[in-house]
């Protein structure tokens, strides 16, 4: 059977399997295609592990044939970001350093994916160690926005979001840290979620900042995010900072619509915001009051000292989970850093050092509690906000380069909820010219169900994802 | 030419004898091993891997505290010590910076001038790093690197510099060594390295008051022996220099085995700035009275208290005590063999001697065999024939409830009237010979 | 701290850090600690751009915390530990697999001399 894997989603491509209306190896076959062609146009893949994709649709292929029960992420091409330790598949970290480095074990949720018998079509390039949000802290080239190939993709998550945008895949992982999957969603017109953290567990995914770091991932709908959530999240043994709590379907509820849920805008979100931006965003919360929502105006007064406490606990995490890195047991030595990690284990050394922890880091962490209090006094009153993800519009390739604190301020809406823990969606919300914008829907604590269900809601409505790049 | 007290305090480091190392599940047994084959991705540090707290390490390590009287924290936490080195897979050690488990204590030692209470500072839990060694590979100076030390749990407890000689210090790490033995939480071995002393040395004016403003940190002694005699050495270094006017620089010296010195390790200066801050793969901890009261139960009789009373209940000498307690088996089998000796009723005293002097191997001969060693040992001595017939007469004549219950089948009633006539004897008679002769009278 | 002079020191620092973050970064101090090797061209962009990051996150200098606990782990959770049993280790070549330098098991560096 002839498919355009354009046009699919991880729902139908699971029901074209299921009905085996197409083989899992022909899938496999049309989306690897894709993935070597437009990765010469976007150098989204740092890695495309074919044979190992070939396997693993094969096996799908014998499950199938033998009437196996079909899990709904069955035969599901995805692309992995190459921050997450895949046995016996290079991870680079995008970085120099780990060039050649070939990993002896499986990430937890790597593990997972392989148990729900996805199948990896290859590691996606991002900012080294996922420092940066434009793409551009690769030490393997930039990638491009498929929507404007002259424009960033966004960051770290770079090659992630561009991979499944251009449909080279049916889903992509990736790790939040301070926006890391939502803002490249938001570039890329895609799902992405950054979960409550401890939702899913962190055990193999290369650490930045370890009590920021939040694992998700990219699709194309509202449905195909929580199906992969339903398969990554829960406990797990080797990560002590992951909650307990049995193993979910998140797509459970996910029709429930808005009707008397309570959304607040949060007013520091808003007040200095690109007025394009501000009214494309304006305009779904409209939608959502159409559908029965109640929206009203909330404050979270802390926001503003949101990435400057980031910049404080993020770099000093950095700067002790980057001491591995010493050329010894793995990889090359500390010279062979790129110009951002070096930025970042300076600033974080400094912070730590002698005489400065008072000043930086512990004064951080007690902003960070007024940052969280602020959000659990608005959660007491609504239940969710809506804000936007990303102060500009994707920018072009170079543009911040030369500017450390001008690209580490495009983290101003997305480091909250990092600093916060709690879960947050990027969901498409229309578009200025041909450049996406996307919306952060933000619930308490383990209230992914909740915006899988609002976002569901507006999705439904509107469709963004049915607007494709044109790659031709 | 002045007179110096010497002052001195204790860093000592014992690894923690649990099945599996302090933050993943490698065995922690990595003795004698081949090198690198006790690790996986979170002891060799690998990209990706988190630690998991081994919970009983940590009763361990609360277990000592407690043995060192001392204060028990309610909240605790693991922390990030960052520094550099090569047998640091991770590049920080996990360890606890300002919520050690223990908080102060004291632990009393025997010194020329009395018993004194040296006090502890802290005990905290931390993990081991990998081992080096150096070596010559193609002509070429190199160190080679074993991780399967790496991560196993070590406890570090650090004392005040309150010792003021080396036989001091040495009494206090051996009594250290006693109680850990004791609670059986490690061999501490200092040998093997799973116990290892780093004492700091200074010397200030006698009748001074006020610390010395340098101090000498110790390395590399693996015997107490080494420890004294390093200490020894040190202070007598120190005379010299501040003698010629001069102030010893505060260094780390390692003990030289082959030329009986200290001397100057001079590593890169700046590792004293270890950017602690909480681990934040770890979530902290919360213990109430109620654990503690059950670890506290855990504890068995400690040396100071069992010396206590086996004088009092034994009425042996010091000496005698000293020698039986010295290690808690030594002092159980003494205790077992007590219990096994009243039937033949053997003087205490007879045992402790025969336990202190012939120094059984309490691992092969039981109590009940040693026991039974002096027993017949004593039958050179035994009663004759006639001495023998009175008193199985008499205890004959005293049981003839035993004498009827016997002639009814009972065979426990022969083996009574035996003790009996054996215990009249003052055990001086073959219990085999009476039960003998008495199924012959009784026929 | 184990110098009171240094102690001293540091203390001095801390407080013209706070006063005026943007005056006091020792990089090569900092570079050291970090046991990262830096070109003198890297520290001085460096420098310029850690001030410039300094003068931004010295905002929070503004936020009254004199009440305010520093936050312990996000997620509240306590106590989360492991039994002491143990798991099949890895094999000595897979430990070794990814090492630049090796020998007879070992990982190989560059003799660290600690005695003169």
């Amino acid at each position: 059977m002839k498919v355009d894997v354009t046009e699919l989603t991880i729902k139908s491509a699971s029901d074209l399997l299921a009905k085996k209306q197409i083989k899992a190896k022909e899938l496999t076959e049309a989306f690897l295609k894709r993935a070597y062609g437009l990765n010469k146009k976007l150098n989204c893949y740092i890695t495309i592990s074919a044979d190992v994709a070939q396997k693993q649709a094969e096996k799908v292929d014998k499950l199938i044939a033998d009437n196996q029960p079909v899990g709904p992420t069955l035969g599901i091409p995805i692309a992995v970001k190459d921050m997450f330790t895949t046995r016996g598949i290079k991870t680079t970290a995008a970085s120099r350093v780990l060039e050649n480095y070939m990993p002896v074990y499986d990430a937890t949720v790597i593990s997972r994916l392989k148990e729900a018998n996805t199948i990896f079509i290859g590691k996606t390039n991002q900012d080294a160690w996922a420092h940066g949000a434009s793409g551009e802290n690769s030490d393997f080239g930039p990638t491009k926005n498929p929507y404007d190939l002259i424009r960033v993709p966004g960051g770290s998550s770079s090659g992630s979001a561009a991979a499944l945008a251009a449909s080279t895949c049916l889903a992509a992982t990736g790790t939040d840290t301070g926006g890391s999957i939502r803002q490249p969603a938001a570039f890329c017109n895609l799902v992405g979620l950054k979960p409550t953290y401890g939702r899913v567990s962190r055990y193999g995914i290369i650490a930045m900042a370890s009590s920021l770091d939040a694992i998700g991932h990219f699709t194309k709908t509202v449905y195909d995010n929580a199906l992969i959530l339903s398969a990554t999240a829960g406990p797990d043994s080797f990560d002590a900072t992951c909650v307990q709590g049995a193993a979910s379907d998140y797509t459970q509820g996910i029709h429930g619509g808005v009707k008397g849920l309570k959304i607040g805008l949060p007013r520091e979100y808003y007040e200095n915001l690109d007025e394009k931006i501000k009214k494309t965003i304006l305009t779904a919360v409209k939608k959502l009051e159409g559908l029965g929502a109640k929206i009203e105006e909330v404050s979270l007064p802390h926001t503003e000292y949101g990435v400057a406490t980031y910049y404080i606990i993020q770099p000093s995490e950095v700067s002790a989970n980057l001491a591995r890195y010493d050329g010894i047991r793995f990889g090359r030595d500390r010279s062979k850093f790129g110009a951002e990690a070096k930025r970042r284990i300076i600033l974080g050394t400094y912070a730590l050092s002698a005489g400065y922890y008072d000043a930086f880091y512990l004064k951080a962490m007690k902003v960070r509690r007024l940052i969280r209090e602020d959000f659990l006094k608005v959660f007491r009153g609504v239940d969710v906000t809506i804000c936007p993800t990303s102060p500009t519009l994707p920018f072009c390739l170079g543009q911040k380069v030369n500017d450390p604190l001008a690209m580490y301020l495009s983290d101003i809406y997305t480091v909250t909820a990092n600093l916060v823990g709690v879960p947050s969606l990027n969901i498409p919300c229309g578009f200025i010219g041909h450049l996406p914008v996307g919306m952060q829907i933000i619930g308490p604590d383990f209230s992914e169900k909740l915006l899988y269900q609002v976002g569901y809601a507006y999705e439904q409505e509107t469709k963004w994802y049915e607007r494709k790049p044109s790659l031709a | 030419m002045s007179s110096y007290q010497p002052i001195i305090g204790l860093e000592v480091h014992i690894e923690l004898s649990t099945k599996s190392k302090m933050f993943c599940w490698c065995s922690a047994d990595y003795f004698g091993t081949d090198p690198n084959t006790h690790t996986c991705p979170i002891c060799l540090g690998l990209p990706g891997a988190m630690p998991k707290a081994n919970e009983l390490a940590i009763k361990f390590a609360q277990k000592l505290g407690l043995a060192l009287n001392c204060q028990v924290q309610l909240s605790s936490k693991f922390d990030r010590k960052n520094y550099f080195y090569p047998d640091l897979a991770k590049g920080f050690q996990i360890s606890q910076y300002d919520l050690p488990f223990s908080g102060k204590g004291h632990l009393e030692i025997d010194t020329s001038t009395g018993r004194r209470a040296i006090e502890i500072t802290r005990a905290h839990l931390e993990e081991d790093t990998g081992k080096l060694t150096h070596a010559v590979v193609e002509g070429e100076k190199v160190t080679l690197i074993d991780f399967n030390r790496s991560g196993v749990p070590l406890m570090e407890v650090v004392s005040e510099p309150q010792m003021n000689s080396a036989e001091e210090a040495k009494t206090y790490a051996q009594k250290l060594q006693q109680i850990v033995r004791y609670l059986e939480i490690s061999d501490a071995d200092m040998e093997k390295g799973s116990m290892r002393i780093e004492p700091n040395v200074s010397l200030r004016k006698a009748g001074g008051k006020s610390l010395p403003g340098y101090k000498v940190e110790l390395k590399n002694i693996n015997s107490f022996k080494f420890a004294q005699a390093a200490i020894e050495y040190e202070i007598k270094r120190q005379a010299e220099i501040l003698n010629r006017q001069e102030v010893p620089t505060q260094e780390t010296r390692g003990w030289n085995e082959q030329k009986s010195q200290t001397i100057s390790q001079r590593t890169k200066e700046l590792a004293h700035d270890y950017r602690y801050f909480p681990e934040p793969d770890l979530v902290p901890f919360v213990f109430d009275q109620n654990y503690f009261d059950e670890i506290k139960r855990g504890i068995p009789e400690l040396p100071d208290k069992k010396t206590e009373r086996f004088i009092r209940e034994y009425q042996l000498s010091a000496y005698d005590v000293e020698i039986l307690t010295r290690d808690k088996n030594t002092a159980n089998y003494f205790e077992e063999a007590l219990r096994v000796g009243k039937k033949f009723e053997i003087p205490t005293k007879h045992i402790a001697n025969v336990i202190i002097n012939k120094k059984p191997d309490i691992e092969k001969v039981l109590p009940a065999e040693l026991i039974e060693g002096i027993v017949s040992a004593r039958k050179a001595a035994s009663i004759g024939q006639d001495e023998l017939e009175r008193i199985m007469r008499e205890v004959l004549d005293k049981n003839p409830k035993a004498i009827e219950d016997y002639k009814k089948g009972k065979e426990n009633a022969i083996m009574f009237l035996t003790g009996q006539i054996v215990k009249a004897a003052s055990g001086k008679v073959d219990a085999k010979k009476v039960t003998f002769l008495l199924k012959e009278r009784l026929k | 701290m184990k110098n009171p002079k240094s102690a001293f020191r540091l203390e001095t620092r801390s407080k013209r850090a706070i006063r005026n973050p943007k005056s006091v970064i020792d990089i090569d101090y900092v570079a050291k600690l970090a046991n990262l090797p830096l070109t003198s061209s890297e520290k001085k962009t460096f420098e310029k751009q850690l001030k410039d990051v300094l003068g931004y996150v010295s905002k929070l200098q503004k936020v009254d915390t004199r009440k305010v606990e520093p936050i312990g782990h996000i997620t509240g959770l306590v106590n989360v530990l492991r039994e002491d049993k143990t798991r099949p280790s890895i094999s000595q070549q897979e430990a070794l697999a990814n090492a630049p330098k090796t020998h007879n098991g070992f990982f190989e560096v560059d003799a660290i001399f600690e005695e003169e």
